[in-house]
């Protein structure tokens, strides 16, 4: 844990500790409880980002994607008869294609992120809709084995989407910090054109941050899914992208690349959920939601830079002290 | 203004800037030493000298970007210690570097007022895009441009670029222009528009510091020489001694500071064969050479003769456009620089901050990256294992560094050059493709380099060196190529070394007769 990831969790456990002096409800296990399946969720499809966003790019289509598996599994399930884990490798196969043209979009045609998941945002939120006719896909009082429980179940009072969470987290703790290809991401992010100096085939590293972004997005849209059981595809994660990117940010993660942490990203979901759960427990408006989020986000990253400016600042102050000075510079 | 000055021009007038003992020192490096120039309205002053001579400090020092460390600069009877940049700009000192500064986004007119355009609209301070172009109209006319001020700069040559930035600086009354290199990417044909411009510009009673390689072109543009060799003055030649084998010789008259270093074994088979091979830069020219096993083949020419266009092609990391690659007898084309690395060639880039090195990452991670998959067990990588290797490395090359976990950007430029070898040298090497190796870096760091690429040689490693530095090219190479525009206009044996002859043919020029073959 760096200390970029320890000031975070100081943060946290401040807020944490304010909100519950204020209102002893936070601390509930029931709310804790609730917070955590939050986070278990988000958490996923912030990490899916942060792989991303290590590669410099960005991927904006992470909400409506949520939307278009979401009906396209409640769908399959609840109405097509089609077996649970078909349905989910269809959609995990759905995540690989999509992420896998997102990728090559950007590597082999030269498009810019931006662009591309944007125009994704737009197409598959569409399609969503055109599938079940703008109308909500839902499951009607149906249960599945298995899926019910590693979906929406409780394991000694923890939520099935933390725990998946922090078994997804510790895997790419591992393949980013870790792994040959993790170094390879960090390197492609931090230069691209130093790491295909040094051999390194950099559109295929690209190409599959995309794929795993997607891959745990679908994840997570399942989980959202199973969680509200029934998928408006309007409404169904939009600004999802957005969360997943502040999430990020958060975490250190920066939108040049190859800078970031699994830790500072999970840690800033938390952040992120902790605010939500302070705005309804403070009793402050809900229309305010979003304002209080963009406030503390960008306070956050203010500090971060502030902080790293005024380090490197002080390190040059304490060099020049140090050297004497130098006999040619009388004043004028 | 400017038609007062025209009248005026013929006459020999007082010089309106003169330097004298101007001393520039670099910690291990006097850039410039005991410099004296006296320019008057009117000349044309033609600046020579190899790279390293010297020239760009002398620029920056009349830019007002560095300070010299003595001297005196003396503008119209008044003395300066040093200038600063609205100095040099009230002085009438205006600059057209060798990249040029244009926003091709724009249009002409546009790019000669920036900053600086008139304004309309009362409070609103809309650009005048009219008034814009009638103030441009007449700068054009002068230097006899043939383009409109309302073209678009990405329509235009690289030599009417040239004449954009030469019309920036007569718009801010500019009556010193210097011109950095202004030809050496220019065809023949648009040289001679360039040197018309030069020549109005004097009519004019405008002055122009010229600094070229092309020494012909200074042969028939200026009216005195100032050739600088190792920051001195090594001769000042006036109109009528302006020859170019005088030049060549006060540019080169001096002992080979680098060791020739000649290998002990006779070179081997025939490491890499580059045949009939088409870059994107130049597809209608061809190249063909090959470097054998344990020896350096220099690659000499000037800057843009598409020496690392060369380079990058056979790392894979640009396509070729025609002809093929040979390692070792087996032809191949490289789909990618990771192809190029399985194969053994490496390319120690020309860009050391941008394209050799990641210089947030420790020097250990740097070393480690090409090479990962050796460093690592199930898929992780075992950091004890980079560190081995880094240690080792850092030890063999002598990489001044206490700790190798630190990061790549806090090293000097000879120990970051030695962390890009050390990353290659860690592998099996059969092919090592140098790109200015040794460019910004000190004397006894360029002498290490040297050693550890003789002492590769020896080990059977076949090793290309891209040099713009002569000395360097003639004091390590076993065999030179020299590149013009894009193809080998020749090569040279050990006793045709000499700077003349590299210059020749980088110029494009054949090899005087006579020369011992």
């Amino acid at each position: 844990m760096n200390k970029k990831d320890l000031g975070l969790l100081v943060l946290i456990i401040v807020v944490g500790a304010v909100v519950s002096v204020i209102n002893p409800r936070f601390l509930l296990p029931i709310n804790l409880a609730n917070t955590a399946n939050l986070v278990g969720m988000f958490g996923l499809s912030a990490l899916g980002q942060a792989f991303v966003i290590m590669t410099g790019g960005i991927e904006l289509s992470v909400g409506s994607m949520m939307a278009l598996t979401g009906v396209l599994f409640v769908d399959f399930i609840a109405n097509q008869g089609i077996p649970w884990p078909v349905a989910l490798l269809l959609m995990l196969v759905l995540a690989v294609v999509i992420g896998s043209i997102h990728g090559l979009l950007i590597t082999r045609l030269k498009l810019q992120p931006f662009i591309v998941t944007l125009c994704g945002l737009l197409i598959y939120r569409g399609l969503a809709r055109f599938y079940t006719g703008d109308s909500s896909a839902g499951l009607q009082g149906q249960n599945f084995d298995y899926l019910d429980f590693i979906a929406t179940g409780r394991l000694y009072g923890v939520p099935m989407p933390f725990i998946a969470l922090v078994i997804v987290g510790v895997i790419m703790w591992v393949v980013l910090h870790r792994s040959i290809y993790g170094r390879y991401l960090f390197a492609v992010g931090k230069n691209e054109e130093a790491a295909r100096f040094s051999g390194i085939k950099t559109g295929i590293i690209i190409v599959s941050a995309y794929i795993i972004c997607q891959i745990l997005t679908v994840i997570a849209a399942i989980y959202f899914s199973m969680y509200t059981r029934s998928v408006a595809p309007s409404g169904f994660g939009n600004f999802y992208e957005l969360y997943a990117i502040a999430a990020a940010v958060l975490g250190g993660f920066s939108l040049r690349g190859g800078e970031g942490s699994i830790i500072g990203a999970i840690l800033g979901v938390v952040l992120l959920q902790e605010l939500q759960d302070l705005v309804n427990l403070l009793g402050i408006p809900s229309s305010l939601n979003f304002a209080v989020m963009g406030g503390v986000i960008l306070i956050g990253v203010l500090a971060d830079t502030q902080f790293d400016a005024y380090r490197s600042r002080r390190r040059i102050v304490e060099a020049a002290r140090q050297s004497p000075q130098p006999q040619s510079t009388p004043a004028e | 203004m400017s038609s007062t000055a025209a009248a005026t021009a013929p006459a020999p007038a007082e010089p309106f800037l003169v330097l004298s003992g101007i001393r520039k020192a670099y910690p291990g490096v006097v850039a410039l030493q005991g410099f004296a120039m006296s320019v008057a309205p009117g000349e044309v002053i033609g600046l020579v000298g190899e790279n390293g001579a010297g020239k760009s400090t002398m620029m920056k020092i009349l830019g007002g970007v560095l300070a010299p460390d003595a001297g005196t600069i003396t503008i119209d009877g008044v003395p300066h210690a040093a200038l600063s940049v609205s100095d040099s700009f009230k002085a009438g000192i205006a600059f057209v570097h060798q990249e040029l500064n244009l926003f091709d986004n724009l249009d002409v007119a546009s790019n000669i007022f920036i900053g600086r355009e008139p304004r309309t609209g009362g409070f609103l301070q809309l650009v005048d895009t009219e008034k814009q172009r009638a103030m441009a109209a007449p700068l054009l006319k002068r230097l006899g441009a043939g383009f409109k001020p309302s073209t678009p700069v990405a329509a235009l040559s690289l030599a009417q670029r040239q004449m954009v930035e030469i019309a920036k600086a007569l718009s801010t009354n500019a009556r010193l222009v210097i011109l950095d290199e202004p030809t050496s990417s220019l065809p023949l044909s648009e040289t001679s528009k360039l040197l018309d411009v030069i020549a109005s510009l004097k009519a004019e009673g405008i002055s122009v510091i010229f600094i070229s390689h092309r020494l012909h072109e200074i042969e028939r543009a200026a009216d005195r020489v100032i050739v600088l060799r190792d920051g001195q003055m090594a001769g000042t030649l006036e109109k009528d001694e302006i020859k170019h084998g005088r030049m060549v010789k006060l540019m080169i008259g001096r002992d080979l500071k680098v060791q020739a270093s000649t290998s002990v074994s006779t070179p081997g088979e025939v490491a890499l064969d580059v045949a009939g091979v088409r870059t994107g830069t130049y597809p209608h020219q061809q190249i063909d050479l090959s470097v054998r096993n344990g020896e350096i083949l220099g690659i000499g020419g000037l800057v843009g003769a598409g020496r690392t266009e060369l380079a990058r092609a056979i790392f894979g990391i640009d396509p070729i456009f025609g002809g093929h690659f040979a390692l070792g007898g087996e032809r191949f084309v490289p789909r990618n620089s990771a192809d190029a690395v399985k194969r053994g060639i490496f390319l120690v880039p020309e860009d050391r901050k941008g394209s050799g090195l990641l210089l947030d990452f420790p020097i250990a991670q740097n070393i480690s990256l090409p090479d990962l998959p050796t460093h690592t067990s199930n898929f992780l990588v075992t950091r004890h294992s980079e560190l081995k290797t880094a240690e080792e490395q850092r030890r063999n090359l002598g990489i001044k560094v206490p700790e190798v976990m630190t990061a790549a950007a806090t090293l000097s430029g000879g120990n970051q050059q030695k962390v890009v070898l050390a990353k290659w040298l860690a592998m099996q090497p059969r092919v090592i493709i140098l790109d200015e190796p040794t460019r910004g870096i000190d004397v006894g760091a360029k002498a290490e380099i040297y050693r550890l690429m003789r002492s590769l040689a020896d080990s059977g490693v076949a090793l290309i060196m891209i040099s713009s530095d002569m000395e360097e090219v003639i004091g390590v190479s076993d065999r030179i190529a020299v590149m013009h525009e894009g193809r080998v206009s020749g090569l040279l044996e050990r006793p045709q070394f000499s700077e003349e002859n590299i210059l020749r043919l980088a110029i494009g020029k054949p090899l005087l007769e006579g020369e011992p073959a």
